[in-house]
Formats: C-alpha cells, sequence, structure tokens
C-alpha cells in the first residue's frame, strides 16, 4: 500500500523533478497553478512519460527507464479523478459505472446498486452527466473510480468546480471515502484550507520542483522557502539580511526582528503571518515591538484587516497586514497603535 | 428509358461511402493523435479533394491502369481489370470521398475532451474499446456529416470517374455521367430526369446534415 516515484521530466522552458514517498496516507500537492501538480499525476497515471526515474506502485514497478520499464494507463490501476471528472458524455450515470466492471452481470449489477446507493445517486442514474448537478457529477465519477478497484487514488482539484456550500460537504464525503482506501491518495489543490483539513503530509511544490515536504504541521509550521511561506498563506514577506545569530533584517519594513530560531547564512527573506501579531501594551514593551501607521482598515464578515506600515521615522515601510477576530478586537486606539511578534513566530526564508 | 444508371450510381456510391467510412475513421483517429509529421501526411490526405478531377483521375489510371503498379499486381494475382470497370467506377468515388470523411471525422475528434480518453485509459478500456465506445459515439454527429458528405460527393462524381471507368452504359455509366451524355447527344428529356434526380437528392442531404449538426450542437451545449 505504498507509492514512490523518482521522476524528471524536461520541457523547452520548465522541468519538472520529483521525488515523493508515501506508505497509505493522504498526501497533498500544494502549489500554484502551472507549477506541475498535474503533470506529476499523469505521469503516475502513465498518461505522461518521464524523461528519467522510477515509479512505484504497491511494490510494482510500474515505470523505470532504466530497466525499459513502462505499463500502460490501462494496467496500472490508479484511480484518477479529474478536475472537470471527465464522465463519458454518451452514456447514463448507471453506465458511466457499470462499464468499468469486468465481471459476470448479475455481479456487476450488484455492485453498481450498492455503490449507487452508497453515492446516493440512485435518483439520477438513467440521466446523463450533463443533465445532473456538479456535486452528483462528482459522486458518480469517484463511483466509477471505485469499482474500478484502484491501487491508489489521485484528486486532481477536486473542489474547483463546485458552489462553496456544495463543496463543504463534497469536502467531508470525500474524506470519508480516503479514510475508508486502502492505500495511498494524492491530492492537488492551490487550496491551502482545504489541503491541511484533508491531508497528512504536504508537498510544496514550485516550478516543478517539490520546496518542501512532511507533515502537514511541520510543512505549515515553519515554512522554509519563500514559495512555501507565499502556498501557506503567509501575507506579509521582506527581502531579509542576517545581522547576527538570532536577529535579522528585514530591509522593506525598515526594522529588524529577533528570532527564536538561529538565523541561517542563507537567509533572503523573512515571512510573518498576518494574524500572528498582537496588540502592545504597556507590558509587552519588549524586542519586535514597533509603533506602526494604519493605512487603512477593511472590514470582513468576521474579521478586521489592518493594513500598516512600520514607524520608523523614515518613508521607507511597505504595507503589512494585520488580522484579526472582531471579537477579540472591538476598538482600537488609533494614535498609539503597537504590534508585537513573538520571535518563534517569525519565518526565515530562502 | 435507361434506368440503370440510377442503380450503378447507388451501387457505387453507397459501396464506396463504406469503405471510405472505415478509412476516413482510421485515418482520422491516427492523425489527430500525431505528434511529429501532422501537417504532411494530413496535406496528403486532403489533397484529393482540392486536386483537379481529371489529375485525380490521370493519378489513379497511373496507378491502376494495365501498366500500374496496383493494376499489374491486382491483374495478376486476382484477374481483377479496374480500368473501365464497375470496380473503377467505386476506386475513383473512394478516392474523392475520402478526405471529406476523414476531415470532418478528425473535426469531430478533436473537439474531444481529452481528459476523457485520460478517464478511459486509467479505467482500463482498450484503444480498441475507447475507439468504439467512447470516441465514435462522442464524435457521432460530425462522423453522420462526414459520412452523408461522403455519399453526395461519391454520387456525384464525375471528373475520375470517367477517366478511370469510362462511359459504359449499363456498367460505369453513373447518373452524372448519364447527364453529360445525354447533354452530349441532344438528348434533353433524359437530362432533365437525371438532372431533377440528383438535385433532389442532394437538397435532402444537406437538410440531413444541417439538421444532425443542429442536434449534435444542442447535445454539447445542453
Amino acid at each position: 500500500m505504498s507509492l514512490y516515484i523518482d521522476i524528471e521530466k524536461a520541457f523547452p522552458d520548465f522541468k519538472l523533478s520529483v521525488q515523493l514517498e508515501g506508505h497509505r496516507e493522504v498526501i497533498a500537492l500544494l502549489g500554484g497553478s502551472g507549477c506541475g501538480k498535474s503533470l506529476t499525476l499523469k505521469c503516475i497515471a502513465g498518461i505522461e512519460k518521464p524523461d528519467r526515474g522510477r515509479i512505484v506502485i504497491n511494490g510494482e514497478t510500474v515505470f523505470d527507464s532504466d530497466k525499459r520499464i513502462n505499463i500502460s494507463p490501462q494496467k496500472r490501476h490508479v484511480g484518477y479523478l479529474f478536475q472537470n471528472y471527465a464522465l463519458f458524455p454518451t452514456m447514463t450515470v448507471w453506465n458511466n459505472i457499470s462499464c468499468v466492471i469486468r465481471k459476470p452481470r448479475a455481479e456487476r449489477h450488484s455492485i453498481v446498486e450498492n455503490i449507487i446507493k452508497k453515492f446516493q445517486i440512485e435518483g439520477v442514474k438513467n440521466l446523463y452527466p450533463r443533465q445532473i448537478s456538479g456535486g452528483q457529477q462528482q459522486r458518480t465519477a469517484l463511483a466509477r473510480i471505485l469499482v474500478s478497484e484502484p491501487r491508489i487514488l489521485m484528486l486532481d482539484e477536486p473542489f474547483s468546480a463546485l458552489d462553496t456550500h456544495l463543496k463543504w460537504r463534497m469536502e467531508q464525503e470525500i474524506s470519508s471515502v480516503l479514510s475508508e482506501f486502502d492505500g495511498v491518495a494524492v491530492i492537488v489543490s492551490h487550496d491551502r484550507d482545504e489541503v491541511y483539513r484533508m491531508s497528512g503530509k504536504v508537498a510544496i511544490m514550485n516550478n516543478g520542483n517539490i520546496e518542501s515536504l512532511g507533515a502537514k504541521e511541520d510543512v505549515f509550521g515553519l515554512p522554509k522557502t519563500l514559495a512555501a511561506a507565499m502556498m501557506t498563506g503567509c501575507k506579509n514577506i521582506s527581502k531579509a539580511e542576517k545581522l547576527g545569530d538570532f536577529r535579522v533584517k528585514a530591509l522593506d519594513w525598515g526594522v529588524d526582528l529577533e528570532t527564536a530560531l538561529p538565523v541561517l547564512d542563507s537567509v533572503r527573506y523573512v515571512g510573518i503571518r498576518a494574524h500572528h501579531f498582537k496588540q502592545a501594551n504597556a507590558a509587552t514593551r519588549e524586542g519586535n515591538t514597533f509603533t506602526c501607521r494604519i493605512r487603512k482598515i477593511i472590514e470582513e464578515p468576521f474579521e478586521r484587516i489592518f493594513m500598516f506600515s512600520f514607524n520608523t521615522g523614515e518613508e521607507l515601510g511597505s504595507d503589512l497586514l494585520y488580522e484579526v477576530s472582531k471579537d477579540v478586537c472591538p476598538e482600537i486606539d488609533l494614535n498609539i497603535f503597537a504590534l508585537y511578534v513573538p520571535p518563534d513566530k517569525i519565518m526565515c526564508l530562502e | 428509358m435507361d434506368f440503370r444508371p440510377f442503380t450503378i450510381s447507388m451501387q457505387v456510391a453507397l459501396f464506396a461511402t463504406c469503405i471510405t467510412f472505415l478509412l476516413g475513421l482510421a485515418a482520422a483517429n491516427y492523425v489527430y493523435r500525431m505528434k511529429r509529421g501532422k501537417g504532411v501526411i494530413d496535406t496528403i490526405f486532403t489533397l484529393p479533394m482540392i486536386l483537379p478531377p481529371t489529375v485525380a483521375g490521370f493519378f489513379l489510371l497511373m496507378l491502376f491502369g494495365r501498366n500500374g503498379f496496383i493494376g499489374r499486381f491486382l491483374d495478376s494475382v486476382f484477374g481483377i481489370t479496374v480500368v473501365f470497370s464497375w470496380t473503377g467506377a467505386v476506386i475513383a468515388s473512394i478516392f474523392v470521398s475520402f478526405p471529406l470523411m476523414y476531415r470532418t471525422a478528425r473535426g469531430a475528434f478533436e473537439q474531444i475532451d481529452q481528459n476523457v480518453i485520460y478517464a478511459a485509459e486509467t479505467l482500463g478500456f482498450s484503444k480498441f474499446k475507447i475507439f468504439w465506445m467512447i470516441k465514435v459515439p462522442m464524435a457521432k454527429a460530425g462522423i453522420l456529416a462526414g459520412t452523408v458528405l461522403s455519399f453526395a460527393r461519391a454520387l456525384g462524381e464525375f471528373g475520375a470517374t470517367i477517366m478511370l471507368a469510362g462511359n459504359i452504359p449499363g456498367r460505369t455509366q453513373t447518373m452524372s455521367i448519364a447527364v453529360f451524355s445525354a447533354v452530349s447527344s441532344g438528348n434533353r428529356e433524359v437530362a432533365y430526369i437525371w438532372v431533377a434526380v440528383l438535385s433532389m437528392m442532394s437538397f435532402v442531404m444537406i437538410m440531413l446534415m444541417n439538421h444532425w449538426a443542429a442536434s449534435g450542437k444542442a447535445g454539447k451545449s445542453g
């Protein structure tokens, strides 16, 4: 119940290079558009052929450039949920599912019967894909994949085509499918919240490479690269320069910051998450406390976002964001507004 | 009144369309997936549509004539003579109608969402099954249109047919050749009849095609 990939594929202006390993878990590939997430899935499925490398599914080598092994997609038994579901438009829901099963008629019938009951698409079994809702299409596509008895599951941006309220429901349904599934599942997404909720292991991809890989708590907690910080939703990023073992200069903001972890020589950027700021009071006048000049206040339904710059005396500070729940932050004295960042929340990035 | 041109025309056109249908589908399926050399192959397959019919007929004569490469082979192995025969009329019709089937079917295949094909592959469908169960049904409207166009073209074929199969009443004289014969021998009444029959058939076929094109579109957007 494992997946191992180590592949390379070169294009004129892009190079994919992915190493990944998983064992009966949900792995998420998180990255912006064009970073190679979907291409990686296509290589695993056998739709695209890597230039070099090896892919092993549940112990069976399905691709090995040295041994000239390249098993066809038909024989790889991977379940691939496409972004647009890729249902067969000329077949009904029932036929879309039943045509995948290679078993005697009676057995096939009962398998389809069970799965459409489970996915609550009994009512639309005689309709065509274009006649049913997005959620029903996704359930049909999932049912079709599961009856094909895949060895791994791959979901390509599974919720990008759904409305917000439906998205939430389908996410719960897919999560329960994944928890029942005995094998590796790979989810591709650009939505960090979705990734955090659904997966155990996260790989952040940027420009064809995996930039950081690990348990989601580690990857989201302390990103080490610029792309990782941005993909995990860090809104404040500045160019940086090392000052000392525990001091770094944020060039764009015009301030020096104290860190809890030693600053590496390779530091190039520093990041602070918008909700990691705290309002400073007289008691917290210590390191990393700065008076701020507020430029704009943005009201969200349940949060308030402050756009501000550090008050450094010079006019070089670029804008930062501070996000706080409205319950915590009823009113603010704008004249003596100061913010504090705990040193362990300063993220030094390469 | 000699009604044999109608029978000959229908036999030739139907037979030619059957073969064009299979050849055109196979060529379309092959070319639309090509990555390299697509332009050259596409040009060669489309050429019979653009060539003057007499030039097409000339090429066919060179190939299928008694001294031609294929003609000699067919004659010595099967004892088949193509020139001035019913077979010649069929070959001429296939040759000129092929590009219509090929191009229309290729266009229809190109409209298919590639992910659907990929999904079928990952679900274990063989190439054969993908072609007949997924691609052909999805490209149905275009394939039907291509078939009707090919049939119409085969039915109206004149230039290449007269070069390869000649104008032998009762054997190779099709309706369109009969029109030419009748006019050139001053037999106006006969010409009127064949002109009327051919015009009506063409009209009906265009109507059918438009109908299918419309239903194909409605199916996709609905």
